[in-house]
């Protein structure tokens, strides 16, 4: 079980990275990532919302769509659950954590238009909605959890990584037409490519077939 | 009489080449980084988003004064959302493989930038007529743009082009090119390609991440 959620972490954060394999959230990743802490805030705030809509998002979709049969309606209704929660957690994060508010605040609005978050809350019901039904809620519950707390981190470790690298990009003598976001972009695909070579790590290194 | 005809048709060819939403505004990148890796998956995306897009933008532009400001987000929001999940159901009738291939990017058709941008910009502020002539040259500019770039992948990553074998039986195919660094590449090589010939034409654009709030927090990043 724990060795599970390990893979399914560690394979969220390394092989199946949301940013640079999956292209969810490229946006921010291009927009925010100009320095480290502007990059580590906004996905700080994406891991926060991405678990916090999956924990909501799940069981409605086991409790209410599934047995009143509409699956059919999951795109509104996760876009809408998302799009209140944002709302909620920045007027809670604003009245009682404002330490936490200083340091999220700005980046909250972005990330109903996120497409990280819509896209996590999808995929942990295609991938752990199956496990309801022969492993338990708890089990799917938990999974789903820590595969949006692994995405999230994968987002954040593409995010600082690559303000990194633009660091060095933006003082390079880019020829004239690739300068500014060309460049960014072929600099974006030489890092990819660097992720890829962790295809395959964590069924080796945990021996489970995830 | 003459003039408003002029513009009507510059509002439908802006979207093609002026403001083009993927080369030159610069948004809905998540999408157009994924569907590329074959023609068959972008013009499958194309349609579906150019269906949204005119789609929305007709019933924004219907609603215009009807939507109060303060909540004008979570309005488009559902608006667009019913529309994805139309051509969900459809798709999902009608064109399984598609609907497979494309996976969970037709729901994030929600969150694209360029029909939320489109519906900010243009359609909560100008007619019906108006907004639906936006929408189609804005979802022909992003057609043909993916289309493009999934050629570009297709061909030097599989060597086929809408599944036919055109390459020569000897060539190499890039395996990469379909892969997720190829789509960076690709797009990356694509705009430089652009910013050279805006240059020669002497009308470069600055260019800035699309996503309006995303401009607000780089214009503060920058001062």
């Amino acid at each position: 079980m724990f060795v599970k959620l390990a893979a399914i972490f560690f394979s969220m954060i390394l092989v199946n990275n949301y940013v640079l394999v999956k292209f969810y959230g490229i946006c921010p990743f291009l927009g925010v990532s100009k320095k480290l802490d502007s990059s580590l805030g906004m996905s700080g705030a994406v891991i926060f919302v991405m678990f916090m809509a999956t924990a909501v998002t799940f069981p409605i979709q086991i409790f209410v769509l599934d047995p009143a049969d509409l699956g059919y309606l999951q795109t509104i209704v996760f876009i809408l659950v998302i799009a209140v929660l944002v709302q909620f957690i920045e007027i809670f994060l604003k009245k009682y954590m404002v330490s936490l508010y200083n340091a999220l605040g700005v980046y909250l609005p972005l990330i109903t238009t996120n497409c990280c978050v819509l896209a996590v809350t999808i995929l942990v019901v295609d991938d752990y909605g199956a496990d309801v039904q022969t492993l338990g809620f708890a089990v799917a519950y938990i999974e789903s959890l820590v595969c949006a707390i692994g995405s999230g981190v994968g987002f954040m470790l593409a995010m600082c990584l690559f303000s990194g690298v633009r660091k060095r990009v933006e003082v390079c003598d880019a020829p004239g037409p690739f300068k500014g976001l060309p460049i960014t972009l072929v600099a974006a695909a030489i890092t990819s490519l660097s992720f890829m070579g962790f295809g395959g790590i964590v069924e080796n290194l945990f021996n489970v077939t995830l | 009489m003459a003039q408003e005809k002029v513009s009507k048709v510059s509002i439908l060819t802006n979207g093609i080449i002026k403001e083009n939403p993927v080369l030159r505004l610069v948004l809905g990148t998540c999408s157009t980084l994924a569907v590329t890796t074959a023609v068959s998956n972008a013009i499958g995306m194309g349609v579906a988003f150019t269906f949204v897009l005119v789609c929305s933008n007709i019933m924004i532009a219907l609603l215009r004064n009807v939507i109060p400001a303060k909540v004008h987000l979570p309005c488009y929001i559902v608006i667009i959302a019913g529309f994805v999940t139309i051509v969900q159901m459809v798709m999902q009738a009608y064109v399984n493989s598609l609907y497979t291939a494309l996976g969970v990017f037709l729901p994030l058709i929600v969150v694209n930038c360029i029909i939320l941008g489109r519906a900010e910009m243009f359609a909560c502020k100008n007619t019906v007529v108006d907004s639906a002539l936006d929408g189609i040259g804005m979802g022909i500019g992003y057609t043909l743009t993916v289309v493009l770039m999934a050629t570009i992948r297709e061909i030097l990553g599989s060597g086929t082009w809408l599944g036919f074998q055109i390459m020569p039986k000897g060539f190499v195919t890039i395996g990469i090119m379909t892969q997720a660094p190829g789509a960076f590449l690709c797009f990356g090589l694509l705009m430089a390609l652009c910013v050279w010939v805006e240059d020669k034409l002497d009308a470069r654009i600055e260019r800035k991440i699309g996503c309006q709030p995303l401009k607000d927090l780089q214009e503060g990043e920058d001062k």
